[in-house]
């Protein structure tokens, strides 16, 4: 086999020029000033913002965890359909992933403003009008919205594999519901809720298109921080590299702690 | 317990549908404001005059082909030399090749931004389409590549040597031997290229330069301004589109897997 | 009003297919026909241009334009023009037009973006910033006869004094904009600590850039729009913070949708802009408060590394074009530098004390944005950043190490745990 060593080729050039080099610009800018000159100033300056380190980590937490909560029961319904309607209902379930997710965060715009849909509504049944949109609930709202699908895949594809028999071998064996639960199915699905969880997780940790738009600028994520770095309103690159460091720090943190509850290291996406 | 899981069922697919209801909904509304007074396709007509948004429809088409065919073929290739590694340097590529899929996006983008500017200003090139596809490359290959490995634990690793036993070239064997032991891998690579490359809005944003806008990127620059229901319009007609290739490609599963079941075959 | 509009641009895309045809035809016949289609003060001038503008006509060119959003006429209303394709029709050269939000944006894009672009519109501090680190290049006015129409108080303005990298494009001042069935004040009473009132909490949209923001606490606190002292900025970075717990957004553009449709009842914006809104809700009013506010100017300049610096030029002389100026503040609202469009326009448009204030209002009430130091910009935009990611019960800063540390306490036990767990499986 070793000549097909060769194949790989093109690719590794490809991975050092565009994915390794890159990284260590990253580091390279965030250990720099302007000048060239190392400095340690950058990255201290990041700790600076630790409560949108924070907010962010806090809102992704919350975030990941409704939608494991509703990500699981649906899972598990769709896996013990039959088998020509779980490929439908899958379907169903993934299609508005397909959509752009501009358009579908700008959809809650819609319906969460202060003219909103909802708003109106109250108005017309003689209630008050309720602050929804800019709130951090909004994005909270909006990043079970748009990541739920993440969570709901992971964890079919690992449910659908844990046959019938052995549900009922545990039924059989004296298990009610609960036990059931939490002696079989959640360990039998333990690779897809942390890969599920790191799907929702870092997405919702690092946007700034949802708290941009539900947020009203007001609950800046991680997110917005790097990005008003470096095409927004204060334009410095090397502390948006900082910030990006420590991101990706964090994320490589919770990602290692994470796979050690999943049995084989596979299981990263 | 069936029925309050049918209600269950019923309740998050509302929740994932009404927002884009709403868009289609709102996309027939005369007025641009939140109350519907009346019924129009002025919004599709004018959507359709639109050059920006034609344009980087075409721009956004073009990239995604482009990039998950380059993409594909570059992983394949790169899945099979990696395969064949021996244990350290196969972890090491591994790990730099899931970077990418671990990273937030906005590393990503930030990071392959930090590079072009470095080498646009050393060599004169400006941000474009060419930046874009090389972004677009570099996010899309992991996925091939990560799609493709699993078929080769379902191979036997000594076809490839008994091909070449029998005479064969090791290009020819790669392409009669092992090319259709993984299709299945590179084709959902490829599939999967494809769609995440027509939706990435995040890597774009910061790797596009003044021309070859694609569509996320136009959408973001229609939201930051004064709303025109045109994006409502055309939410629906990428709902529609995504609705009439989903079901598609869902019937001819369907007739195949009942081919399988009729015929018996090892499915 | 509309008969009008109508006419001006019915009689502009004529002359223009005139003398596209005319051109087509022969370049020697040129003076005759085009004299029937209207305008006398057109005539001579656009027979002179048409060389002017077909100079590149089958090079293929195309040219990249950076504005701001909503801030050029593109057609949308019925018969006015559509700037971009009229100027593509005339000249063969394609625009690629895209915009930004704000001139810290339009910095940050071109300063780290790698875009590379031959017109971009910043206004008049940024302007002196990018002269000052040489990212705009001199236009050659050579090439721009109709600056001959830039009025003579916007020629050799404070931010360019020689006029070597501007041509105006129009100007303004910043009011507040608010809805008149929920704020029911006389206008003599609103002044910007409106913006501050709890009464309107939530109903307040906030400027999402640094400098205008500043500007308005800087003005509160009675301290010059301009300053550099150290303490005045940290105190008006305060006033913001104060103020973020009545602020519903902080908006750009999306102020004209929220507006309109009643989303918000206060906004500080371009008065410009806000004529604009003003038309869609009628409940609307805008008024620029008595305590002073800011005169800006927006010029079109060419950056350094400009690919078709003599098209990017023609861009500008295009805009300047009497027709196109005119089509422009037309449509965007804002005050215009330019004669002769400042001639087509209505007598009520032409003595409208918010679009154009006398002399004497200008010299009291406003003042421009002048560049300021390094040092300052760093310190604004710091405070800035503060301000914006500031929460009311802020954070402990120790959170994110001891979390960090944590993690990789957490890491490193498993680390172990899995060390002896492997040691056992060995034997």
């Amino acid at each position: 086999m070793s000549k097909l060593r060769f194949f790989a080729a093109p690719y590794l050039v490809w991975m050092v020029v565009f994915i390794a080099v890159p990284l260590l610009m990253v580091v390279y800018f965030a250990f720099t000033t302007a000048d060239g000159e190392f400095t340690l100033q950058n990255v201290g300056d990041a700790g600076q913002y630790a409560n949108i380190f924070v907010r962010s980590i806090w809102l992704a937490i919350i975030a990941t965890v409704i939608c494991l909560i509703i990500a699981y029961p649906l899972a598990f319904m769709l896996s013990r359909m039959k088998k020509h309607h779980q490929g439908t209902m899958l379907m169903i379930v993934m299609l508005p992933m397909w959509m752009n997710f501009l358009l579908r965060t700008r959809a809650w715009m819609t319906i969460l403003g202060n003219t909103g849909i909802i708003n109106t509504m109250l108005e017309f049944i003689g209630l008050e009008p309720v602050k929804l949109i800019n709130t951090e609930g909004a994005v909270v709202l909006g990043m079970v919205y748009n990541y739920l699908p993440y969570m709901i895949l992971p964890l079919y594809s690992v449910m659908v594999k844990i046959d019938k028999s052995v549900l009922e071998a545990a039924s059989d064996l004296g298990c009610n519901y609960m036990n059931t639960l939490f002696r079989v199915i959640v360990p039998l699905s333990l690779p897809g809720i942390t890969s599920g969880i790191t799907m929702v997780f870092v997405p919702a940790i690092s946007t700034f298109i949802i708290s941009r738009m539900l947020g009203g600028g007001s609950n800046l994520l991680i997110g917005d921080l790097i990005e008003m770095q470096f095409l927004g309103n204060s334009y410095n690159p090397h502390l948006g590299a900082a910030i990006s460091l420590v991101l990706m720090v964090i994320i490589l943190l919770i990602m290692t702690i994470m796979n050690q509850f999943s049995p084989d290291d596979q299981v990263l996406i | 317990m069936k029925r309050l899981g049918k209600i269950y069922l019923a309740l998050v697919i509302l929740f994932l549908y009404v927002p884009i209801f709403v868009l289609i909904v709102f996309s027939f509304n005369e007025s641009k404001s939140t109350t519907f007074t009346g019924f129009t396709f002025e919004w599709y007509a004018k959507l359709f005059r639109n050059e920006l948004i034609i344009s980087s429809l075409i721009n956004t088409i073009l990239i995604a082909v482009a990039s998950s065919i380059i993409a594909t073929i570059l992983g394949t290739l790169a899945a099979v030399g990696i395969n064949s590694m021996r244990k350290v340097p196969k972890a090491i590529v591994m790990n730099v090749t899931n970077m990418p899929v671990i990273n937030p996006e906005i590393v990503t983008g930030v990071s392959l931004m930090l590079l072009f500017v470095f080498f646009a200003a050393r060599m004169n090139f400006e941000f474009g389409f060419w930046t874009l596809l090389i972004a677009h490359i570099t996010f899309n290959v992991p996925y091939v590549i990560l799609n493709v490995m699993p078929k080769f634990r379902q191979m036997d690793p000594n076809l490839f040597e008994a091909a070449q036993d029998l005479g064969c070239s090791p290009f020819t064997a790669f392409r009669k031997v092992i090319l259709p032991e993984i299709m299945p891998g590179v084709l959902s690579g490829f599939m999967m290229s494809f769609t995440y490359s027509l939706d990435d809005f995040v890597i774009s944003y910061f790797t596009c330069g003044a021309t070859s806008q694609t569509l996320p990127i136009t959408i973001y620059s229609m939201t930051r301004k004064k709303v025109s229901p045109e994006i409502n319009a055309l939410s629906t007609i990428i709902f529609v589109v995504v609705v009439i290739v989903l079901i598609g490609k869902n019937t001819i599963e369907n007739r195949r897997y009942n081919k399988n079941a009729n015929g018996k075959a090892d499915y | 009003m509309r008969m009008k509009k109508f006419f001006e641009a019915a009689s502009a895309l004529l002359l223009c297919t005139a003398l596209l045809s005319s051109c087509a035809d022969s370049a020697a016949s040129e003076s005759g026909e085009t004299a029937e289609t209207g305008e006398a003060e057109a005539q001579t001038l656009t027979v002179q241009d048409m060389e002017y503008y077909t100079r590149f006509k089958d090079a293929g060119i195309s040219i990249n334009v950076y504005n701001w959003g909503e801030y050029i006429s593109t057609g949308a209303d019925e018969g006015t023009l559509d700037v971009n394709s009229e100027f593509t029709k005339l000249t063969g050269i394609k625009v690629n037009y895209t915009n930004f939000a704000t001139n810290e944006e339009l910095y940050a894009k071109l300063k780290g973006g790698g875009a590379s672009y031959d017109v971009i519109i910043p206004s008049d501090y940024m302007i002196s910033k990018m002269i000052k680190e040489k990212m705009i290049q001199p236009i050659d006015l050579n090439n721009i006869p109709n600056f001959s129409y830039i009025m003579d108080n916007f020629r050799n303005p404070a931010y360019d004094p020689e006029n070597l990298y501007s041509v105006p494009y129009t100007w303004g001042t910043v009011g507040i904009i608010y809805n008149t069935t929920q704020v029911d004040l006389p206008e003599e009473e609103i002044d910007w600590d409106i913006l501050w009132d709890e009464n309107y909490s939530d109903q307040i949209l906030m400027f999402d850039n640094p400098r205008d923001a500043f500007a308005i606490a800087e003005i509160m606190e009675g301290f010059s729009i301009n300053t550099e002292n150290s303490d005045e900025l940290i105190i008006a970075s305060e006033r913001l913070k104060e103020q973020k717990s009545v602020v519903q957004a902080y908006v750009m553009d999306e102020i004209f949708d929220k507006m309109a449709a009643g989303d918000a009842w206060l906004a500080p914006y371009y008065a410009g802009d806000a004529l604009t809104i003003l038309e869609e809700n009628e409940d609307l009013a805008f008024v620029i408060p008595k305590s002073g506010t800011n005169l800006f100017v927006d010029a079109m300049c060419i950056p350094v590394g400009a690919k078709q610096k003599e098209a990017a030029e023609m861009y500008i002389n295009f805009m300047c074009e009497p027709d196109i100026a005119f089509a422009n503040i037309d449509y965007i609202c804002y005050s215009t530098p330019h004669s002769a469009a400042f001639e087509m326009l209505d007598e009520e448009t032409q003595n409208d004390p918010v679009s154009y204030p006398d002399d004497e209002y200008i010299e009291k009430n406003t003042t421009v944005f002048v560049n300021l130091s390094d040092k300052a910009n760093e310190q604004m935009q710091t405070l800035w950043t503060e301000m914006k990611s500031a929460q009311p019960d802020s954070a402990n800063q120790w959170l994110v190490p001891v979390f960090l540390l944590l993690c990789i306490a957490a890491m490193i036990g498993i680390l172990i745990r899995r060390h002896i767990k492997n040691k056992k499986d060995i034997f």
